[in-house]
């Protein structure tokens, strides 16, 4: 029988003894050495029954198969286009996942995308390597045209999607902005500039509150006395 | 002349005060700022970021760049021109083998997170506090790291063993040294070790213990400054 | 490259007079200032436009005159971008940006004069006062010239002569001399993007603008620098608008540095 030695949803650092003995089990950021289990980063522990798990408050994106995600285009390649995701790995958006139309080697590809476009795609693959191949070819997945960029932790990518996504949906009410969010920590938001100052100040709201609970009702209220409206 | 007292009233085994605050330098993935009586150092993380060039690239491993730098104001003397010198390149390569056993660099292949160390003002213990502060930075950033790294100086002067050294401590006419040290917290391991002047053995090893304890010190003021970004629950009440 | 999305989104709040932070086209951040921060400097001043953050300091020695000028004393300014400001500073030589940053606010302490250079001469082809000014940018949310200039000026304030033991400089104790200052000089540098003037900006509204204009003023309201920016030409019509603003927003700043000087 173990010892935990933490409190569950206490915030711990880099180092920080969570427990010790063999029989639980670390996941998210928690690491076990010999009969001890610590924590890899800042962040938030939760204690499941024998699984003690970290949930980080901070740190870089590192792309996962299945991610939808926001980047910038930034190279017209040959065979596709390079794109920036704001983290240590570009992607690349091959033609055949962009375009439905066959396209002659040596066309110009950038009449279907330019350096400075906006695109909201999915991680198709992630190589041992860490090349990462994007695609537009699934359900939602668009050009994004307007609008501007955001950027926000992606460790806190979740909250501002909220259980069945509904904090981006009160948020998405309440200021009548477009909003898309990349499990990358890049936000696309368009709307009139008063429309976008608010959903802002929600943003920055849920930042600096990620780590502590109630935080959706604590958005709620903070829009509804803003907007005068009541959000459901 | 014989050494009784220190000029600034501490004990011999006491640090100067000090301060540590995350978060400082908002265009960086990570920050800290931290002093240590009257050593300032800032440090800022960026990364991990694309390696480049190219063929520097490792894709079982990213790197650690560690840049330690003295600004043109920070010496007690003349201005210091900028640019580094061979002195500050040393100081850059003992930070990183200081922060290489805890960073966790499998976790980002192909990639480097640069680490720079910039002091606005020095008093001694330089390159300890900027290991200090590049330690709050990199836990700042999200990097993954094992533990924390804490660093402190030592020293023996004339016959007294002394723990945070100041610039006139170290300056005494008599037998001097100065020994950098930094700690890995759980383990007690040692990834910094240097030393400037005289020392016997037997000292030394005394040293190692007092070393110890004092980076403990220090890693609490770290650990507290990481955790008090999230003191503040919004609405005034603070998390315990 | 297709029109610029990212100027047209912004555009929409210049023509509300808004801006990504709320602001007004005019407005100045939150201006922030502390003195004496760095004790081994013989003067220093901490400044922050809202996010831009960075730290002058003053460092005097005594030298020998340049052979043309035996009776005045010596001023040097530096910029530097610290690598701890952005992810594009690496460490290394001055790049061209800063460069440039540091010639425009040497110039406007330069041509002032601020300091009343022939009083910095402690003898006659033998020995005067050289003063340097090191500016480092901590963190780059833009406006950088504006915040130096600011910065450099405070730093120049603050400082107080050293102790001369035999001709020589004791660092470590500083008198109650202050420097000779003839002139407070601020530079304002005024952006533009397609019809709109502005003021300090943010660093995606400084690495969008067309074209800036700096003028940096003396006390009595006189320019004694000038540079323009950016890869767009002004028109004559913007170099009065613009000339009009920067004297708004100087009267804004100069009252705060004499604040200080009191």
């Amino acid at each position: 029988m173990g010892v935990v030695k933490v409190k569950d949803k206490e915030i711990v650092i880099p180092g920080q003894l969570l427990a010790e003995g063999m029989d639980f089990v670390p996941t998210g950021e928690a690491y076990r050495e010999d009969d001890k289990i610590y924590s890899k980063r800042i962040g938030l522990v939760e204690i499941n029954k024998r699984v003690i798990k970290v949930i980080p408050l901070s740190g870089s994106y590192s792309p996962k198969e299945g991610d939808t995600v926001i980047g910038v285009v930034t190279d017209v390649l040959v065979s596709g286009w390079r794109i920036d995701l704001g983290c240590a790995y570009d992607a690349v958006l091959p033609i055949k996942d962009a375009v439905n139309e066959f396209v002659k080697r040596g066309d110009d590809l950038t009449k279907y995308l330019d350096i400075g476009d906006v695109i909201f795609a999915k991680i198709s693959r992630v190589t041992s390597q860490m090349l990462v191949d994007l695609t537009l070819k699934d359900k939602g997945l668009t050009r994004l045209v307007g609008g501007r960029i955001v950027k926000f932790p992606s460790v806190k990518v979740p909250r501002i999607i909220g259980k069945n996504a509904s904090m981006i949906t009160m948020l998405k009410k309440a200021t009548g902005c477009k909003i898309y969010v990349g499990r990358n920590g890049y936000i696309w938001i368009d709307g009139k500039p008063n429309q976008e100052l608010l959903l802002m100040k929600a943003i920055k709201m849920i930042d600096e509150l990620a780590h502590t609970s109630g935080l959706t009702d604590r958005v709620k209220a903070f829009l509804e006395k803003e907007t005068g409206q009541k959000l459901g | 002349m014989s050494f009784d007292k220190r000029i600034d009233g501490r004990g011999f085994l006491d640090l100067r005060p000090m301060e540590a605050k995350v978060g400082v330098i908002e265009k960086a993935d990570g920050s800290a700022y931290f002093r240590m009586g009257d050593t300032v150092a800032y440090a800022a993380v960026y990364g991990p970021r694309e390696l480049v060039p190219r063929f520097k690239q490792n894709p079982k491993t990213g790197i650690l760049r560690c840049n330690y730098n003295m600004l043109p104001f920070s010496g007690v003397g003349e201005r210091i021109r900028p640019g580094g010198n061979r002195r500050s390149k040393e100081i850059s390569m003992v930070t990183e083998k200081a922060l290489l056993p805890v960073v966790l660099l499998d976790h980002f292949p192909n990639s480097v997170v640069d680490v720079f160390i910039e002091l606005p003002q020095t008093d001694a213990g330089s390159r300890c506090a900027g290991i200090t502060a590049a330690a709050l930075a990199l836990a700042d950033a999200g990097i993954p790291m094992k533990d924390l790294v804490s660093a402190v100086a030592v020293g023996k002067v004339d016959d007294k063993l002394l723990v945070d050294l100041r610039y006139e401590e170290e300056a005494f006419e008599g037998e001097v040294s100065d020994i950098p040290f930094a700690f890995i917290h759980n383990t007690g391991e040692i990834s910094l070790l240097q030393m400037d002047g005289i020392i016997d053995d037997e000292s030394l090893i005394k040293l190692v213990d007092l070393a110890r304890d004092a980076a403990e010190k220090v890693y609490e003021v770290q650990k507290k400054a990481l955790l008090e970004k999230f003191k503040k629950v919004g609405d005034g009440n603070e998390r315990k | 490259m297709r029109g610029n999305d990212e100027v047209n989104h912004m555009l929409k709040y210049f023509e509300n007079n808004l801006r990504y932070d709320g602001r007004g086209l005019k407005d100045f951040r939150d201006i922030t200032y502390e003195l004496g921060v760095v004790k081994t400097a013989e003067g220093s001043a901490s400044v922050r436009f809202g996010g831009t953050h960075v730290i002058a300091g003053v460092k005097l020695s005594i030298d020998q005159p340049y052979p043309d000028t035996p009776n005045k004393g010596n001023l040097m300014v530096e910029v530097s971008l610290s690598p701890l400001a952005s992810e594009n500073y690496m460490p290394g030589p001055p790049d061209i940006d800063s460069v440039e940053f540091s010639r425009v606010v040497d110039r406007g302490l330069r041509e002032a004069p601020a300091l009343d250079f022939e009083k910095l001469c402690i003898k006659e082809g033998e020995a005067v006062w050289n003063v340097s000014v090191d500016i480092v940018v901590i963190n780059d949310d833009g406006n950088l010239i504006d915040v130096s200039g600011f910065a450099a000026m405070l730093a120049l304030l603050n400082a107080r002569f050293p102790k001369v033991v035999d001709g020589k400089v004791d660092y470590h104790e500083l008198t109650d001399e202050k420097l000779p200052i003839k002139h407070i000089v601020v530079p304002t540098t005024i952006f533009k993007i397609d019809k709109y003037f502005f003021v300090d900006p943010i660093l995606e509204e400084f690495q969008l603008s067309e074209a800036r204009l700096t003028l940096t003023r003396r006390d009595d309201g006189k320019i004694c620098a000038i540079q323009k920016g950016g890869d767009y030409p002004l028109k004559k019509e913007d170099i009065t608008e613009m000339l009009a603003l920067s004297k708004e927003k100087f009267d804004e700043l100069i009252k705060i540095i004499k604040e200080v000087s009191q």
